[in-house]
């Protein structure tokens, strides 16, 4: 993996560039010195660290907007981070970039339960914002599973999911209004408290952009009510392809589950060993079925899952029957990854998405790379809309390994693309799945693109190196070939 | 003003007459089945793009939640082949509106996602943005590309079929689309509460949405609307009428129904068949002039405000003009009626957040008067460079949201 080479020249106006910063953020807030830098370093994807030429953490959008505006004159990168928690290297600093970190940016700035909204800081976390409303009973829906580290302005860098997300939607399905810094200093503010944002849908390509369009400096999520009960299912079956086929039945049915997880033999034995879930081991596959709503609705369901794991062949099916009992069947699947990282001395979160009918042959394909490169995997999949996380088990002191598993990791990632899947399905591309761009896109897909980027970043100083394999300068892009005297369509009917 | 239509067949004749349009220096007023022409401003173009021959479902994966359609499949045929089996595009999508000429029936899926429109249960489902997962089209520069992608879950890349919805095919002449399809609500009823003023109305309707009962569908009929209702019960209930919808599994419906009528004192419920007619006129609006109807001398307006503050706004409106009401979305949707020359009152009224749009008026005023809110200059400056981004000469439906874009 490559990143854009470090340009010399502005490493050498260093000095330079600090002290602009240094007028701008005073004190403490721009950060030169080496065993300060480290803890930027690098994001939740440690394979990959590099030490940024200076950092800066601003106060005030002001100063946000200074500090933006100071590196576009200077013609120096930025790379923003939020709290560093991104599993595809979307905040891995650059050697020639300032490290734009929003850490200072905490405060909730307004609850309105008459509009059911809460407008936050983007430094504020995701589990912040919720342990802000849960006294009046709300809480915001996504729920990625760094939730009580990651901050929204990251949320909303990566279009974060989580577990719930198939009921209430993505970061972007629950964002109302952002006000983002543009490279060039301009403020600008997109939606608010009301539904339609108006105008072009900004705040939709934003969202999961990857700190390449802008920095956001103020966050309007909406809220909601808790569900008022939830009760889940734990059913095991003994394929895949059952468990594949129950989860396409639930759906069928017209049901809608708050979670829907499934994890394969692997990370089964993994985590029950780990936590002693109560996990059946005789199992290939284990689905954990979750309903929330009002209790009638939930009794309701639940009766009608248990019907349609039986009718696809479930060996053992067991119904929470009390708050711990739900816990204790989520306790496995939450510890999955940790779990996996005790049965090996490192390992790799894969997050691809794949029709779920594919599951069973993409299982398959998988269990014979892992055969075949000697690295095992363990599974764990939303199943609900087919996001499957392969856990790659691997020892980083062996020479070789890292690099294998990496391979294998992209080999899996184009085997999701080949079924008609894509390549991440919530951690974002970054740097881990940026050369993977094309198996997904053409040249033309990455093109308009980058021309959209162009839009908000004519200079490319916003997080380059991450999402798109090949940087073009925005002139070429925009060159426009104009074939003058073009066939005046000879086969398209006209009136 | 158009003098030529062009209707293609392909994805591939597309790029064709787009990029003769390029080399000719001669825009193109994008059209699916022309159902929603009066919605915007009107496109000065002599030529036409008529993208209805882009007709037919691909891929419908009903336990996919997805449905991969041609961008001029008529509405009429999906929402037929999601019934069989059950399943409905959530975001509630109102009926077209043909001024002048009646419904050509329910539009195509292109001119849905293009306009980005929402019905009642924008509140709990989103908008066509929220469903709208992936894309192919012909960008204004003539070339052909892709994006987002056909399942449900993915941040692959910039997310382009958002914005794509709602950008009136002034950025690409959409080819396919790839939309989230959900199962559609086995019951639905609706709680009615009479004789509410708009305050305590949208109050009511907070209550409502505050609770843990997954309100659908929040609305506000003030007396003079009610009263045209086709539904009995609301038309005679003699006074204003204010709705709270829930849908579900039966069960389900009735245990929230029996809940919310105590907690909202409720003083009647609608049961399917009356529930779905009444939220079908609020859909569609219809009580202010619907579908086909012409000659209204009065304007439509439709403005997206937060929901406490919807009936404030009128208040402030009503202070000098003339102006007919109902609310949706809990009051953060007011649809109203004013005489012409309101527009400037109507947006400084605006002092609680939103917009305002122009939603039927004659031509003549949608080609004077701005239809979609102004931005603020660093937005509309953003603006243009996005729109300069797919579509630098200005071929795709040029005018029809902002003069000049």
């Amino acid at each position: 993996m490559k990143m854009p080479v470090p340009d010399g020249g502005v490493i050498a106006r260093r000095r330079e560039i600090v002290e602009a910063l240094r007028a701008i953020v005073p004190g403490e807030g721009v950060i030169v010195d080496e065993n300060e830098l480290r803890a930027y370093e690098c994001d939740g994807l440690t394979a990959y660290r590099q030490l940024p030429m200076v950092a800066v953490l601003p106060s005030t959008v002001e100063q946000v907007s200074q500090v933006l505006k100071t590196c576009k004159a200077m013609g120096v990168k930025v790379v923003p981070r939020g709290a560093g928690t991104s599993l595809s290297g979307g905040a891995l600093p650059l050697a020639d970039g300032v490290l734009l970190g929003m850490g200072k940016f905490k405060r909730i700035l307004d609850i309105d339960y008459a509009n059911r909204c809460v407008t936050v800081q983007p430094g504020v976390t995701n589990l912040g914002i919720s342990a802000a409303v849960a006294h009046e009973g709300f809480y915001y829906a996504p729920d990625p599973s760094s939730q009580i580290a990651c901050t929204i302005g990251g949320n909303i860098a990566e279009n974060s999911g989580g577990v719930h997300c198939l009921k209430y939607g993505l970061t972007t399905n629950n964002v109302l209004g952002l006000e983002m810094v543009l490279i060039d200093g301009t403020i600008v503010r997109l939606g608010g408290k009301h539904l339609d944002a108006g105008g072009y849908d900004l705040m939709g390509i934003i969202t999961g952009s990857e700190g390449l369009l802008g920095v956001v400096t103020e966050v309007t999520v909406r809220i909601l009510k808790k569900p008022a009960t939830a009760r889940a299912v734990l059913l095991g079956f003994p394929s895949s392809e059952q468990g594949g086929d129950c989860v396409a039945a639930i759906i069928a049915a017209g049901i809608i589950p708050g979670g829907m997880e499934m994890m394969d033999r692997p990370a089964i034995h993994a985590a029950e060993a780990f936590v002693h879930a109560g996990y059946p081991l005789d199992v290939e596959a284990l689905l954990i079925v979750e309903l929330d709503g009002p209790a009638a609705e939930v009794d309701h369901l639940i009766e009608r899952v248990e019907a349609i794991a039986r009718d696809n062949g479930a060996c053992t099916a067991r119904v929470s029957q009390s708050e711990e009992e739900r816990l204790a069947f989520w306790a496995g699947r939450k510890a999955a990854f940790p779990a996996v990282g005790r049965i090996s001395p490192d390992y790799y979160c894969m997050d691809g998405t794949i029709p779920r009918k594919a599951l069973p042959r993409v299982l398959q394909r998988m269990q014979e790379m892992s055969d075949r490169c000697g690295l095992r995997v363990a599974n764990v999949f939303h199943a609900g809309d087919g996001n499957l996380h392969p856990l790659i088990l691997y020892d980083a002191n062996k020479p070789g390994e890292l690099e294998a598993a990496e391979a294998f990791g992209n080999d899996i990632l184009r085997l999701c693309v080949e079924v008609g899947g894509v390549l991440t399905g919530e951690h974002g591309v970054g740097v881990e799945k940026r050369d993977l761009m094309t198996d997904q896109f053409d040249e033309a897909d990455l093109q308009q693109q980058q021309r959209l980027k162009c839009a908000f970043d004519p200079d490319g100083l916003l997080n380059p190196g991450k999402v798109f394999p090949t940087l073009h300068r925005c002139a070429e892009l925009g060159r426009l070939h104009v074939h003058q005297g073009e066939l005046r369509f000879p086969d398209i009917p006209r009136f | 003003m158009t003098i030529t239509t062009l209707k293609p067949e392909t994805a591939a004749q597309v790029a064709d007459a787009v990029r003769w349009a390029l080399s000719a220096g001669e825009p193109l007023e994008l059209l699916g089945s022309g159902s929603r022409r009066g919605l915007g401003r009107p496109v000065q173009a002599a030529h036409a793009l008529d993208l209805s021959a882009l007709s037919g479902v691909i891929a419908y994966e009903p336990e996919e939640l997805v449905l991969t359609a041609l961008a001029g499949t008529p509405m009429d045929e999906i929402r037929a082949l999601l019934a069989e089996r059950g399943q409905h595009l959530a975001f509630e999508p109102p009926a077209p509106v043909v001024k002048g000429g009646g419904a050509k029936g329910g539009g195509t899926l292109g001119g849905l996602i293009a306009c980005g429109l929402a019905g009642p249960r924008r509140i709990a489902a989103g908008s066509a943005r929220d469903h709208t997962l992936g894309i192919a089209g012909v960008s204004g520069r003539g070339e052909a590309y892709k994006g987002g992608g056909k399942v449900v879950k993915n941040v692959t890349g910039y997310d382009m079929p958002k914005l794509m919805a709602g950008s009136f095919g002034t950025l690409t002449a959409l080819t396919e689309i790839t939309v989230k399809v959900l199962p559609a609500p086995e019951d639905t009823a609706t709680l009615l509460l009479f004789g509410l003023d708009d305050a305590a109305a949208v109050a009511a309707l907070d209550l409502a949405l505050r609770s843990p009962y997954e309100v659908s569908g929040a609305a506000h009929l003030p007396a003079g609307i009610a009263a045209r209702s086709a539904v009995a019960a609301v038309a005679g209930a003699g006074g204003a009428v204010t709705l709270v919808r829930v849908e579900g599994f039966g069960p389900s419906v009735a245990a929230r129904v029996a809940m919310l009528r105590e907690e909202l004192s409720a003083d009647a419920v609608l049961v399917r068949d009356d529930s779905l007619a009444l939220w079908a006129e609020v859909r569609d609006a219809v009580w202010f002039g619907g579908r086909g109807t012409g000659g209204d001398a009065r304007h439509l307006w439709k403005l997206s405000v937060p929901p406490s503050a919807g009936p404030a706004t009128v208040d402030a409106i009503r202070r000098t003009l003339d102006v007919e009401v109902f609310y949706d979305w809990g009051g953060g949707l007011v649809w109203l009626t004013a005489p012409p020359d309101s527009a400037t009152t109507i947006r400084g009224a605006l002092s609680h957040g939103g917009h305002a749009t122009l939603v039927r008026a004659p031509e003549a005023v949608r080609a004077a008067v701005e239809v979609f809110q102004p931005l603020p200059e660093p937005l509309m400056a953003l603006t243009r460079r996005v729109k300069d981004s797919f579509d630098p000469k200005g071929i795709l439906n040029p005018g029809r949201m902002h003069a000049g874009l």
